[in-house]
């Protein structure tokens, strides 16, 4: 099949945002009746690229062919008339709609104007016959569950005559025999001599199903292979970037560990703690004092089981314990009065208040614990800001800008600053060091040790190995949102170890 | 977003949910069935208690007596469906009786001012649906504009009301329809229908109407699905607009006159009416048809009170309030459900 | 902070002024004393806006948590009637002690009215804009219903006083005005509810992981605008010394939101300027009577606001910006790649 001309030709694709290149002279080529991978972590430049080819954005360098014609996409109409066409992870169907339309909507079946509906109906149902689907085609779509969406999505696609078909994690929130079902399908279409690009966080599906794969990271490409010819492990360095890793010194950590209080008393105990469809029920003990590391990939789970310590989503089995004492974590009110903090990943919509000022953002939490009747005075205000201000070295160094005009990294100390003054036992931060410059990333990972050394424990989730291993007492990892891994990390235990268990998933 | 319809996704051992073919009962029909359940226990609670109450011409009038108020409903449906706000709909109909009056006094000729209002009314529309769509204001705001420009102008043209005097105006407020015997009807009651109709058809067979379905459904979609959000957003503006200024003619042909604070308030009935009539405020569920019903209902309410002759006519925006909220929170039980 | 203020307002600011030094030329009296007390165009100005200023206040408030209150006119109405009726029994229409209890009974039953906006909003989940059409609609309704159909007509001498009266050389309608004014700027600024109002607006999901109760602030804030339209149709009814359930508060809605958004407050929530609604709301009211005072004919208002509403939402959609300004200045808020 390599023997082809190539359906698809991106070449030199330069994609940039304002003070960020997203996509940096990547090449990416697809062969007509092949399923192939596109991988790389959170940032790494996957869904710029599928955009650019989706018509979403437009390109800013480089040239794309689809049949070896270049063409200029402008929209997504343009990019289906092209060929490409695209199933996104969040379904962009109308729900409220008929299958049938969202089959056919923009292209019914008309004859003087008037839709036909009986033959629009036939046709949906034919097309979804080739894809092993018997559905009631006049119900609305809302009456299905997502996977049945995302085959009708897919059904939309192919009837189009697509070239290329875009998989946007299509499989993130179907179960097992649904995820058989789409398999069944894009073999189907495969062997019809559709490309498919499929992204999916979950590497035994690449593996199943995909006859390539490219990585990205960074907004470059690192490398395109067949897929039997990389193991697991070899792609998870890859995507994660192990080299980098390698070379950090990771003498401090044994020190740090000796240093650790032996006799220190768990300040958290889940057992069984999990919600359907988010992350399967796990254990996890936090002590006081200690750091634990969430390792995974993106989608592996380690963002739902963070925010299930926090009641920032609803666990619905399992119970949690803090300090000894049972507890319903129903809101995040509940789990800062038990002194849990957390710092969400989605810095810009869960985190910082753009409008606000630095000042106004950093006492946010500790204010909304005392409540709107107890002001917390200006002048202490003032100077708890100041501190914090200096303590974390956040620039500029002026508490009355807005926090939106700060960078990634200096949002996040903004953050991080307004959990610290709640003074909690417990702090959750999920990916504090993304997006940010070194330096920064260096301050906030020498700031978690110190509190941890402190006294506080802390739960740290990083997409990053090499920040895990050298902050971490213990390390959970995740996998297939399921945590499959529960380790000590003591002088034997490197990168190497946990991507094995990482690309496995099996405790070897 | 996306957590809101998972299946567990590691728990491998679960038998698969046997949901592939079963679907709940479409819960988009139970408001309408609501109204129209309504409809029916108001209209024989009226015949039970009132004499000639069951008489045809009493349900005959209603459209009569609320046809302006059905074709602005009718507009306003289309623009509730995209998940919409038409707020200059009563100032439209003032500004277009004001002028209808003014023009024909001026001795224009009856069959330019009516094509000339009809396509300002129009023209008003698109250019909210413009703003709305270009410049992403919020359809509340915009359309809020639209009603100060209007009625404001509409004041600026004249204050007092005008008499009309034009033959064409007068014939067709004097002429009647015999329906049977004893019971007939005016030619506006006749146009409200037809509006009626040719909406009901173009949002069930043509594919501008299943757009506005879509876009209201879910905009972004929409657009990623390659319909053309954005023409059909001001395309529906317009017609609103257009509904509004029909509305108008005929209020100055029922009345044979213009007045700029004719129509006023008229745009929270039209709204109030497609609630009631099922036509979901967020976009994308309705249909005409409960627009149709829901104006019959508050029609219906005022028809109860007259007869009843000791009741304070006040209680008409009572019930229609308590209506509303019933519907609106009866709305918001059936969208939980089917997500 | 004072100069981002200062650019926010300098131009409804400076409009104020030109339209003040018009009505300084055009007026026979601007400001001069009589009686020891203060009286001209100046005053009246004043005395006027103070029932825009209060239901512009809690507009203010509602619109920082990304809500709106459409109800605020129809509560004017109620609570006017609600102290008429009473004030009508009394024996004594012109003791002091039960009036002022009235009084206090028509904010009381004003600010349950809130309550109803604050429970369907927060706690059943109505977005705020369709929660308060239903009191909008049926307010009036219940209004007429207390009033039974008909204007109350008062001779109270006290309750007169609040919206006719002078203490200390100025109008109490503008003392009200000014210490409600002062009791919010308190209420927010000296306790922290301001911060958590602009936050909850600013970003509900954040808000809420920084461990906001969301809830009880939003049903507090819809209370407080009810509270305060309850005081705003009490000034309107002592000025008219009758309940008018009709054209008590009519479209005030719409003025209030327009004083809060040339205040500089922003529809979708977040920062609000208490000071920049007060100039707002004045400004309103002088472009009004500035109208009048050169001769236009006042209905001509309605377009000047019309223009303003299109001129601020024009200045505040992002997308005109882009247009217009181009990429002079690079917004920092989109730096980070989606991932």
């Amino acid at each position: 099949m390599g023997e082809q001309s190539p359906v698809l030709e991106m070449t030199g694709i330069r994609k940039v945002f304002p003070g960020v290149v997203a996509l940096d002279g990547v090449d990416f080529r697809m062969f007509p009746g092949e399923v192939h991978a596109l991988m790389g972590e959170n940032g790494a430049g996957k869904s710029t690229l599928i955009k650019t080819l989706t018509g979403v954005y437009e390109i800013d360098g480089g040239e794309i062919k689809l049949g070896g014609v270049p063409v200029r996409i402008s929209g997504p109409l343009q990019a289906q008339q092209a060929g490409v066409s695209t199933v996104y992870q969040e379904v962009n169907l109308c729900t409220n709609l008929s299958v049938a339309e969202n089959i056919f909507i923009g292209r019914e079946p008309r004859r003087f104007g008037k839709i036909q509906w009986g033959r629009m109906r036939r046709r949906a149902a034919e097309l979804l016959a080739r894809l092993d689907l018997d559905l009631d085609v006049s119900a609305p779509l809302s009456s299905y569950s997502l996977a049945i969406q995302q085959m009708v999505a897919i059904a939309r696609a192919i009837d189009v005559e697509a070239r290329v078909l875009i998989l946007d994690e299509p499989t993130s929130s179907l179960d097992a025999s649904e995820v058989e079902q789409l398999f069944r399908v894009m073999r189907q279409l495969k062997e019809s001599g559709v490309a498919i690009l499929f992204v999916s966080h979950f590497l035994d599906q690449i593996y199943e199903v995909s006859d390539r794969l490219t990585v990205l990271r960074n907004g470059q490409l690192i490398s395109e292979h067949r897929v039997e010819e990389l193991s697991q492990v070899q792609l998870v360095e890859k995507m994660i970037g192990k080299e980098l890793a390698a070379l950090e010194d990771l003498e401090d950590k044994a020190q740090r560990n000796r240093e650790r209080a032996a006799e220190a008393k768990p300040i958290l105990e889940a057992r069984g703690l999990g919600r359907t469809g988010a992350i399967a029920p796990y254990d996890l003990t936090i002590h006081e004092g200690e750091v634990v590391g969430l390792a995974g990939l993106l989608g592996s789970g380690r963002t739902e089981l963070a925010r299930l310590l926090f009641g920032a989503d609803k666990a619905d089995h399992g119970e949690l314990a803090v300090a000894g004492k049972p507890v319903n974590l129903r809101n995040p009110q509940v789990a800062m009065r038990q002194g849990i903090a957390f710092s969400s990943e989605n810095r810009r919509t869960e985190g910082i208040i753009g409008d606000l000022t630095v000042r106004e953002n950093i006492i946010l939490a500790l204010q909304a614990a005392r409540g709107w009747t107890r002001p917390i005075p200006r002048k202490k205000q003032d100077e708890i800001v100041d501190k914090y201000i200096k303590a974390l070295q956040i620039r500029p160094a002026d508490p009355e800008r807005p926090v939106r005009n700060l960078s990634g990294g200096n949002q996040q100390k903004v953050l991080l600053a307004r959990w610290l003054i709640t003074e909690p036992r417990l702090l959750i931060i999920d990916e504090p060091t993304r997006g940010i410059d070194v330096g920064a990333k260096a301050e906030i990972q020498k700031l978690v040790a110190e509190l941890s050394d402190g006294g506080m424990a802390v739960l740290f989730v990083s997409a990053e190995l090499e920040e895990v291993l050298r902050l971490s007492h213990k390390i959970a990892v995740l996998r297939d949102r399921r945590l499959v891994e529960e380790l000590e990390n003591t002088a034997g235990v490197d990168a190497d170890r946990i991507m094995q268990t990482i690309a496995s998933g099996a405790t070897s | 977003m996306t957590t809101v319809d998972m299946t567990p996704v590691t728990d491998k051992g679960t038998p698969t949910n046997p949901r592939r073919r079963v679907y709940r009962p479409n819960a988009k029909y139970i408001p309408i069935i609501a109204t129209l359940s309504l409809l029916a226990i108001m209209y024989s609670s009226g015949v039970a208690n009132y004499e000639n109450f069951g008489d045809p011409s009493v349900f005959v009038n209603l459209f009569r007596d609320n046809a302006v108020l059905l074709v602005v409903a009718v507009g306003m449906t289309f623009v509730i469906l995209t998940g919409g706000i038409d707020l200059s709909v009563g100032a439209v109909i003032s500004l277009t009786t004001v002028l209808t009056a003014t023009l024909l006094k001026g001795g224009w000729p009856p069959l330019v001012v009516l094509p000339a209002v009809l396509i300002l009314g129009a023209l008003i529309g698109a250019g909210q649906g413009a703003v709305i769509h270009f410049f992403k204001v919020e359809p509340f705001i915009a359309t809020l504009a639209g009603l100060f420009l209007a009625r404001g102008t509409a004041l600026t043209i004249n204050q007092q009301s005008i008499p009309i005097r034009d033959d064409m105006w007068k014939a067709i407020s004097e002429y009647r329809i015999v329906l049977a015997e004893g019971v007939v009807t005016k030619p506006i009651a006749i146009v409200a229908m037809l509006a009626v109709l040719i909406a009901a058809v173009t949002l069930a067979w043509t594919r501008f109407g299943r757009n506005v379905y879509a876009i209201g459904g879910n905009a972004d979609s929409a657009l990623l699905m390659g319909l053309p959000v954005g023409r059909t957003k001001i395309a529906v503006y317009t017609l609103s607009g257009f509904c509004a200024a029909l509305g108008g003619v005929l209020f100055s042909i029922n009345s044979t006159s213009g007045w700029a604070l004719q129509g006023n308030g008229l745009e929270l009935d039209a709204i109030a009416a497609c609630v009631i009539g099922g036509v979901l405020l967020t976009g994308g569920s309705g249909y005409v048809w409960g627009t149709l019903l829901g104006v019959l209902v508050t029609g219906l309410i005022q028809t109860i009170i007259n007869f009843q002759g000791d009741l304070n006519s006040a209680w008409t925006r009572i019930i229609v309030g308590v209506l509303l909220f019933a519907f609106i929170v009866l709305q918001r039980l059936v969208t939980r459900k089917a997500r | 902070m004072t100069s981002i203020l200062k650019n926010r307002l300098f131009w409804p600011a400076a409009i104020l002024v030109v339209l003040l030094v018009i009505n300084m030329f055009t007026s026979r009296q601007f400001v001069t004393v009589q009686d020891g007390h203060l009286f001209g165009t100046l005053i009246d100005i004043l005395r006027n806006s103070a029932p825009l200023i209060l239901v512009g206040l809690g507009m203010t408030l509602v619109i920082s948590t990304g809500g709106i209150d459409l109800s605020v006119g129809s509560v004017m109405a109620i609570s006017a009637a609600v102290a008429c009726l009473l004030i009508q029994d009394l024996d004594d229409q012109n003791s002091v002690g039960p009036v002022l209890l009235i009084i206090g009974i028509a904010i009381v039953v004003s600010m349950l009215m809130g309550l109803w906006n604050g429970a369907l909003v927060a706690i059943i989940g109505i977005q705020p804009i369709i929660a308060t059409l239903i009191l909008m609609v049926a307010g009036r309704g219940i209004a007429q219903l207390i009033t039974d159909g008909q204007i109350i007509n008062v001779q109270s001498g006290p309750y007169a006083t609040i919206a006719s009266g002078f203490f200390a050389a100025l109008p109490v309608a503008l003392l009200i005005a000014v210490a409600a004014t002062v009791l919010i700027l308190l209420l927010t600024r000296r306790t922290a509810l301001g911060l958590l109002l602009e936050s909850v607006g600013g970003s509900p999901t954040a808000s809420r992981l920084a461990g906001i109760g969301a809830r009880r602030i939003t049903i507090m804030v819809y209370v407080v605008a009810g509270g305060l339209a309850g005081l705003a149709g009490l000034i309107y009814s002592a000025n008219i010394k009758s309940a008018d359930s009709i054209s008590a508060g009519n479209l005030i809605e719409l003025d209030a939101i327009l004083a809060v958004v040339i205040g500089g407050t922003a529809l979708v929530g977040g920062r609000f300027s208490i000071a920049g609604t007060v100039l707002g709301a004045v400004l309103i009211q002088t472009l009004a009577v500035t109208v009048v005072a050169v001769g236009i004919p006042s209905e001509a208002n309605l377009l000047f606001k019309a223009v303003v509403v299109v001129a601020l939402c024009l200045f505040q959609s992002p997308t005109l910006r882009e247009k217009v300004f181009g990429r002079l200045t690079p917004r920092t808020a989109r730096a980070e790649v989606p991932a």
